[in-house]
């Protein structure tokens, strides 16, 4: 059977993790699909793969995804060991299958982190991503109480900048990727966000603290100082968010940007390689 | 076909010039007071932009807030993948912007199928929205001088709208998001993400509560509370390919249907002209390329049919920039169903370009030799990454390719100048109403319209039905909840027990094509009843055959899916029977037998100068029409010119 109208078609083998829910074992099972179109995005080919468990009477693969356009940050998937599959900048529903070749086999695998437990299959728990938001991922005003917006000039520069980080979509594969599963960069990528316009500056000391002390008790992982977690970043978010983030904190705690030399939480523990 | 002129219907629109009437609302409004805010308990349904700034600003006001969505958190509602920007009267351009300017606009961009009273205080509360949002941190484009940018989208003459590169809705709803955080951290508001909203559950005839889905455990669930608001985003996904979420649904709002709620001009949807073309049978979504692309971009097809020559080989001479040849005074800012029609009438007539003979060009060509590559990038960046992605083609180099798609819903529950349904307290917001964009809504302007329900109007409206109305005290424990939890729970089972051979999706795609060939950019009678029958033998079908494997007491999305489309195949019904009702063409429904001779939208205003509203009268009889009369004191009728 062909699902092609145009381009190339492939066959591939999947192997899958199947998992009935987070107190049972999981495993990986193996699959066959032919006549994938190469123009198929990676999600439409779970797509075929799920009507064809479905008409040889196995359950679907369940997976996370919602707009399929890059953006929400549902989708999560481990692609042959990387997070979001093999392109830089993309994310698992933006990837296509032009990207594999003919008879290739493709793991796929639920992001793995102790943060995040598997609820099923490919589906994951990251309700720790909207506890660490809770503890100061925030600016604290009420509705109706805005000044004029005009009234508080923000250089371009600032809010470009602001908005490199801002630009988060809250996906986990920073996480997933990290050896240690450290949530260093998505903690960043808020801190440094909010940091960089004045509106956020009343709350920074207590934003930075909240949100680094709820990521302990999450128990992510230290970060690594690999940068894995940035070539995994589909939205392009900088490590150097994270250099911000330790000099936010080193001030939050110290009073001063200098306090332990920025080192506080780059290294502690198992270190990088 | 009977249509009646509804007392069920009452706007309660405040008299006065239109210009105090909201300010005479709130004057008169009844209000809780800051301590007994806690006692009161107020169910938000989605977390959308709507929904996210209503639960936000009710918990700050210091009621119990519990905040449901189906997605695993309630920042990934599907307003985060808006791109193009949100509308605002701030006239920073100096170019001649006020509220009441875009009060017209907005009137005149819906083809005068919208109630004035609404849109006006929608454009009056749209400065207030960007105060807020720049004052949580959201990151609008800026001028070098620090101030805030905006460009301009259709439908207008002026530069109105503010934006975050490509991602505004995304920046928006992470503001609104964090605000609601803010509130749970405090206690006030409590999360229910992965809930599915099964149903309403009405006591005494009032929204006391509902029954939904916990989507991990499989568990029935039921909440009570003093108000229900329902923010559940629009209905585009019964075309199955639509630039929706492919999660987003019209389960809430049809249940709700089902319970009483009369449900507001469903034939009303949105096709957007400039989306990804389809590539294959295999697509399961289109994608949309932001409005604001036609800023820089422009629309254009070969001047020969059937041309075979790739873009850069047909000479600008041959070249039909029929978007600036059909429309000198907006050229290619045509609002958007003039702009979708525009393409169709090329591709049906044989200029379509593309392998499918299905799209036209988007053209950056002039913008980047004018601008640079690098302002165009900086505009843009996101969309154009986007594009490549998708179709392996790099827009910098050549033409995009574009077709309409379905996009928005202008239809939804009806609600009066309260955002109250005829459900005594069940509001609705955002995009799940059918308030303020009558026939069609201009670009920038849902974003505008979610935020000012969510954050400046349900906060007063809610709270006057708080302080007005006598609520006995209703808990969970109420038989009533048991009841309609029961029927949730046996919907559940049936649809698990047919095994039949057919796949949810299956359906959901047969469905999705009746609907785009007969209910989509032109509709005419004998289509529209064709729908009709082809609908309903494959609702028939789809309650004999269709296969929703696994069980309900665990994660299943077989089964969310099939509850999903078991609604859509009897809404989808509606919306043609809508569209035939309604005799005349106006914004996005046209009616191929009401055109003028250069065919545009012939609007019938002596007959359908109002809103259709339906009531469900039960299973298996046909639902009764009712009407609002629409009056325009304010911004007289015309016929739309764009020329
Ligand atoms: C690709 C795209 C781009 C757009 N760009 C723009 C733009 O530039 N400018 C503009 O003004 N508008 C734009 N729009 C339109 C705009 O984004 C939407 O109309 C608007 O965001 C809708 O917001 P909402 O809050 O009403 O609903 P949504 O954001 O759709 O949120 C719905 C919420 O309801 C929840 N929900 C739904 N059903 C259930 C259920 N049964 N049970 C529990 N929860 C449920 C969901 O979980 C979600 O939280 C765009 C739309 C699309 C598709
Ligand atoms: S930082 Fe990047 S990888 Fe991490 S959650 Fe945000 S978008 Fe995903
Ligand atoms: S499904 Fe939304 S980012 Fe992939």
């Amino acid at each position: 059977m062909s699902h092609s109208t145009t381009g190339k078609t492939l066959n591939l083998k999947l192997r899958v993790w199947r998992q009935k829910d987070n107190a049972s074992r999981g495993e990986f099972r193996d699959y066959a699909l032919v006549g994938i179109s190469t123009e198929m995005s990676f999600l439409e080919m779970l797509d075929i793969l799920n009507e064809q468990l479905l008409q040889q009477g196995e359950e679907p693969v369940n997976f996370d995804h919602d707009c399929r356009e890059g953006i929400c940050g549902t989708c999560s998937l481990m692609i042959n060991g990387q997070a979001h599959g093999p392109d830089n900048g993309t994310t698992t529903c933006q990837l296509h299958m032009r990207r594999f070749h003919d008879g290739q086999m493709i793991t796929i695998e639920p992001w793995r982190a102790k943060a995040f437990p598997v609820i099923r299959d490919l589906v994951v728990d990251r309700s720790a991503f909207d506890r660490i938001i809770q503890a100061g991922g925030y600016v604290s005003v009420r509705t109706g109480q805005a000044p004029e917006a005009n009234s508080v000039p923000i250089s371009k520069n600032d809010q470009e900048s602001a908005l490199d980080a801002a630009v988060c979509i809250g996906c986990g594969a920073c996480v997933a990727s990290c050896k240690n599963a450290s949530a260093m960069l998505f903690v960043a990528a808020k801190v440094s966000h909010l940091a960089q316009l004045p509106q956020g500056a009343p709350e920074r000391a207590a934003r930075v603290l909240g949100m680094v002390g709820q990521m302990d008790s999450e128990e992510f992982g230290n970060c690594t100082n690999t940068s894995e977690c940035e070539a995994a970043c589909p939205a392009g978010v900088s490590v150097t968010h994270i250099a911000r983030l330790n000099r936010e904190y080193a001030k939050a705690l110290y009073g001063s940007p200098l306090g332990l030399k920025g080192e506080l939480l780059t290294s502690s523990g198992t270190g990088g390689d | 076909m009977s249509s009646d002129s509804s007392t069920l219907l009452n706007s309660r629109v405040p008299g006065g010039p239109i210009e105090q009437k909201w300010d005479s609302f709130k004057r008169d409004q009844k209000l809780v007071a800051p301590n007994s805010r806690r006692k009161y308990e107020v169910i938000v349904v989605g977390t959308g932009l709507a929904g996210a700034a209503a639960a936000a600003s009710l918990a700050e006001m210091g009621y119990k807030v519990k905040v449901f969505c189906f997605q695993d958190s309630p920042r990934r509602a599907h307003s985060i993948a808006a791109q193009g920007g949100i509308n605002a009267a701030k006239n920073y351009h100096n170019d001649g912007d006020s509220v009441w300017r875009l009060f017209v606009d907005t009137v005149k961009g819906g083809d005068f199928r919208a109630r004035e009273a609404n849109v006006y205080r929608l454009a009056q509360l749209s400065e207030n929205i960007i105060d807020q949002c720049v004052a949580q941190g959201v990151p609008f484009a800026r001028e070098y001088g620090g101030t805030l940018a905006n460009r301009t989208f259709g439908g207008t003459q002026v530069s109105r709208t503010f934006y975050a590169r490509g991602q505004t809705g995304q920046q928006l709803l992470i503001g609104a998001y964090q605000a609601l955080m803010r509130q749970v951290a405090g206690g006030n508001a409590t999360l229910y993400a992965r809930r599915e909203m099964l149903d309403l559950v009405t006591v005494d005839g009032v929204a006391r509560g509902i029954v939904c889905r916990n989507l991990t455990t499989g568990k029935i669930e039921s909440h009570a509370a003093h108000a229900v608001l329902l923010c559940t985003g629009g209905y585009g996904n019964v075309f199955y390919l639509s630039t929706n979420a492919k999660g987003c649904n019209v389960t809430a709002a049809w249940r709700a249907h089902k319970r009483g709620a009369l449900f507001g001009n469903p034939c009303y949807t949105q096709i957007h002209p400039t989306c990804i073309p389809v590539t294959g049978d295999h697509q399961s979504k289109l994608t949309l390329m932001s409005e604001s692309l036609r800023n820089d971009g422009r629309v254009w097809v070969p001047k020969q049919a059937n041309d075979p020559r790739t873009p850069s080989q047909i000479p600008e001479g041959e070249r039909d920039y029929y978007l600036e040849r059909r429309y000198p005074a907006y050229g290619n800012m045509v609002p958007r169903d003039v702009a979708s029609r525009a393409a169709k009438e090329r591709c049906d007539a044989g200029y379509g370009v593309g392998s499918s003979k299905l799209s036209v060009y988007l053209d950056f060509s002039r913008a980047i030799k004018e601008q640079g590559e690098a302002a165009i990038r900086g505009k843009y960046g996101n969309l154009f990454h986007m594009y490549q992605k998708i179709t392996d083609e790099n827009p910098y180099q050549s033409p995009m390719r574009i077709y309409p798609a379905v996009h928005y819903t202008m239809g939804g529950l009806w609600v009066d100048y309260h955002l109250e349904s005829t459900i005594p307290g069940m509001f609705v917001l955002g995009e799940a109403n059918f308030s303020d964009h009558g026939a069609n809504r201009l670009g920038a302007s849902a974003l505008m319209q979610g935020l000012a329900d969510g954050y400046f109007i349900a906060p007063y409206t809610v709270s006057n039905h708080l302080a007005s109305r006598k609520l006995p005290e209703v808990t969970d424990a109420h038989p009533r909840f048991r009841e309609v939890a029961e029927e949730a729970r046996m919907r559940l089972q049936r649809l698990l027990s047919i095994d039949g051979k057919r796949s949810v999706d299956s359906y959901h795609r047969e469905l999705g094509q009746i609907m785009w060939n007969y209910c989509g950019m032109s509709r005419n009678a004998a289509g529209l009843n064709t729908a009709i029958g082809k609908i309903t033998s494959l609702r028939e079908d789809f309650w004999r055959n269709v296969n929703v494997p696994g069980v309900g007491e665990n994660l299943n999305q077989s089964l969310e899916l099939g509850g999903r489309v078991a609604d859509f195949l009897e809404f989808g019904e509606l919306m043609c029977r809508d569209a035939l009702a309604r005799e005349e063409s106006a914004g996005g429904h046209f009616r191929e037998e009401h055109q003028t001779a250069d065919n545009e939208a012939k609007r019938d205003d002596e007959k359908f100068a109002h809103v259709a509203a339906w009531e469900y009268l039960g299973e298996g009889t046909q639902e009764k029409r009712h009407v609002e009369p629409l009056t325009f004191e304010f911004c007289p009728l015309q016929v739309r010119n764009y020329k």
